[in-house]
């Protein structure tokens, strides 16, 4: 089928190509051309008309970023913040969802309506007393900080209360008469089935926490403790460095994450979709 | 006379358990209750922490005058409210908020409705342009915004490119006519690669015998789009409306590192304002009133987008 597409009608295959390149080069221009840039000298950055490639492939530029900056101090913070609230949202996540899916007891629906109404709360509308909160018990330029206020998600106890809710209750009241507790039964039984609901809330509580930009700079001061968003973003305020410096740095901190999404493309793509398209 | 006596202990032993019935059934409430309140607690304990007291104090702060580092000084009602109305700030802030949601939204699924259907031909190599078209994913709204950048740098940008097609310079970042739209372009490019995704996969659901059927009344390509594939996808246009809406009112990171609100406050979109009274000005009582009308018009816009449109919308 897919070949005899092109044999039958020739033209329109050729075209169809034609668009899909038109539109991947669009789409990777801005990629393309920070790379390109990253790789040129100093001299070669002035001249004029401007150049579209390097003369040679130079990583000198990528050395000059990272004394300017310690990218690989802020990578790991940036790691250790987004896994902290991953692991927090999916503990917190599937206990209240196995509560909301299993358990019968009163105010359930009010309950649930709180936790949803959590989703329509805007962060920015509740930004500055928590600033205020944060930097008042000592919590600023710590990892605490930076993840304990999003260990909770409306989101993601919806997404795993709609999974949890497809497993037969009977499995719930058999392992009861087994005498297996409520807890044991959720950590042996549901959370196992439930995996690829999981794998949704932790690729999208991963990607959300590890983008994030607002919260740490109102909450790290101290270069150590900064984010990689907001690390590589501050490289801009170095007034020597220039441009294909600043790209240089750029660079280095997209070539794990491309990496890294190239690699795992279809499990993630999966697990993102998942929780968006039902069906 | 046994026979009754038998029968009155047989009710009373009936009532009886009726009763400790009830009582079980009450104990048993308690007891799940409890159970659940167990398990919700951690999640329970950061909301109250982390969302319901915040906003509470959020309406408590922005009725009052506050010292430069956010300690309540002074109520003053509703004052801070109708300084924002007063004040040019505000109004324009608004203002360039929702038209670059107007900028924003309607590019964003349009273009990513085109890849999706891009995505969804039956061509050998395929699955790399999908991966191409959903690149964006990997790439944070910093990082994105410096590429941006200094693709709009007047002399290493893109503008050289451009005119050597015959597209005179563009001013971009520099001209207040030209920043709000030059920003916009970077939060769609940066937001198609999930919108791509997502109507790729619903375009999945869509069953095949409807294509079919549809060729076998002599439906044409354009036919079935406007018939099958455009009605099979409103509930997800509409949960992308909803979510592209919400994300783009509350833009922040392009705008700090691109613009800093200018030139000439062309770019100061709410969340930018509201940052820069309460974290730089120490306006903390203004701040608030502001974000306190953040969170009202995107309560509005939501429940405005629920009873407006999706009656409109199909679902399976």
């Amino acid at each position: 089928m897919k070949t005899s597409s092109f044999r039958k009608r020739p033209l329109k295959t050729i075209a169809q190509y034609l668009i899909l390149i038109i539109a991947a080069l669009i789409i990777l221009y801005p990629i393309w051309s920070a790379f390109n840039i990253s790789m040129m000298s100093d001299s070669e950055m002035g001249s004029y008309p401007p150049l579209q490639f390097p003369s040679a492939i130079r990583l000198d530029n990528i050395r000059r970023a990272l004394t300017q900056a310690p990218l690989p101090r802020y990578l790991l913070n940036s790691i250790i913040q987004s896994l902290l609230v991953m692991m927090g949202q999916l503990i917190t996540a599937s206990l209240a969802a196995y509560a909301f899916a299993f358990i019968d007891f009163k105010w359930r629906n009010f309950f649930f309506l709180l936790f949803l109404s959590t989703m329509m709360i805007p962060w920015e509308a509740t930004i500055i007393p928590n600033y205020l909160f944060i930097k008042k018990i000592g919590w600023t330029d710590t990892f605490q900080g930076l993840a304990v206020p999003f260990m909770a998600t409306g989101f993601g106890t919806f997404l795993l209360r709609q999974f949890f809710l497809k497993i037969p209750r009977d499995l719930k009241d058999a392992a009861t008469i087994d005498g297996c507790s409520s807890f044991r039964f959720l950590i042996t039984i549901v959370l196992p089935l439930a995996r690829p609901a999981l794998g949704t809330l932790a690729v999208y509580s991963f990607l959300q926490t590890y983008n994030q930009y607002l919260w740490p700079l109102l909450v790290t001061n101290n270069p150590s403790m900064r984010t990689v968003q907001i690390g590589i973003a501050l490289l801009q305020d170095e007034e020597r460095l220039m441009i294909n410096i600043i790209m240089a740095g750029v660079i280095f901190i997209l070539i794990p994450t491309l990496t890294l999404f190239v690699v795992s493309n279809r499990q993630l793509i999966r697990g993102l979709t998942a929780g968006a398209v039902k069906g | 006379m046994p026979q009754s006596q038998m029968q009155n202990i047989l009710s009373a032993s009936r009532t009886q358990t009726g009763f400790s019935n009830t009582a079980g059934k009450r104990k048993r409430a308690i007891k799940n209750f409890l159970e659940a309140m167990l398990y919700l607690s951690p999640a329970l304990i950061l909301f109250i922490a982390f969302v319901f007291i915040p906003l509470i104090r959020s309406f408590q702060i922005s009725a009052y005058i506050t010292d430069p580092i956010g300690r309540l000084a002074k109520f003053v009602g509703l004052l801070n409210y109708q300084r924002l109305f007063e004040t040019p700030n505000f109004i324009n802030s608004l203002k360039k908020s929702f038209i670059f949601v107007l900028y924003n939204v309607p590019t964003t699924i349009a273009i990513s409705l085109g890849l999706a259907l891009l995505g969804d031909l039956r061509l050998k190599g395929i699955p790399f342009f999908r991966m191409v078209f959903s690149v964006a994913i990997a790439i944070s709204g910093a990082t994105a915004s410096l590429m941006f950048k200094y693709i709009y740098h007047p002399t290493v940008g893109i503008n050289y490119l451009l005119s050597l097609v015959g597209i005179p310079n563009i001013p971009w970042l520099v001209s207040s006519n030209t920043a709000l739209i030059s920003v916009a372009l970077t939060s769609v490019w940066l937001q198609i690669g999930m919108n791509t995704v997502i109507i790729l996969a619903a375009m999945q659901t869509i069953p095949e015998e409807l294509y079919e059927s549809a060729m076998i009344d002599g439906a044409n390509a354009w036919n079935k789009f406007v018939h099958i594939t455009l009605p099979m996808l409103s509930s997800t246009f509409f949960f992308l409306l909803v979510v592209n809406t919400l994300a783009s009112f509350q833009t922040f990171t392009p705008i700090h590192i691109m613009t800093s609100g200018g030139p000439l406050e062309s770019t100061n979109l709410l969340v930018y304002s509201i940052y820069r009274e309460f974290y730089f000005n120490g306006k903390f009582g203004f701040a608030a009133a502001q974000s306190i009308m953040l969170f009202f018009i995107m309560l509005i816009l939501t429940i405005f987008q629920f009873v407006f449109l999706e009656r409109k919308v199909h679902y399976e």
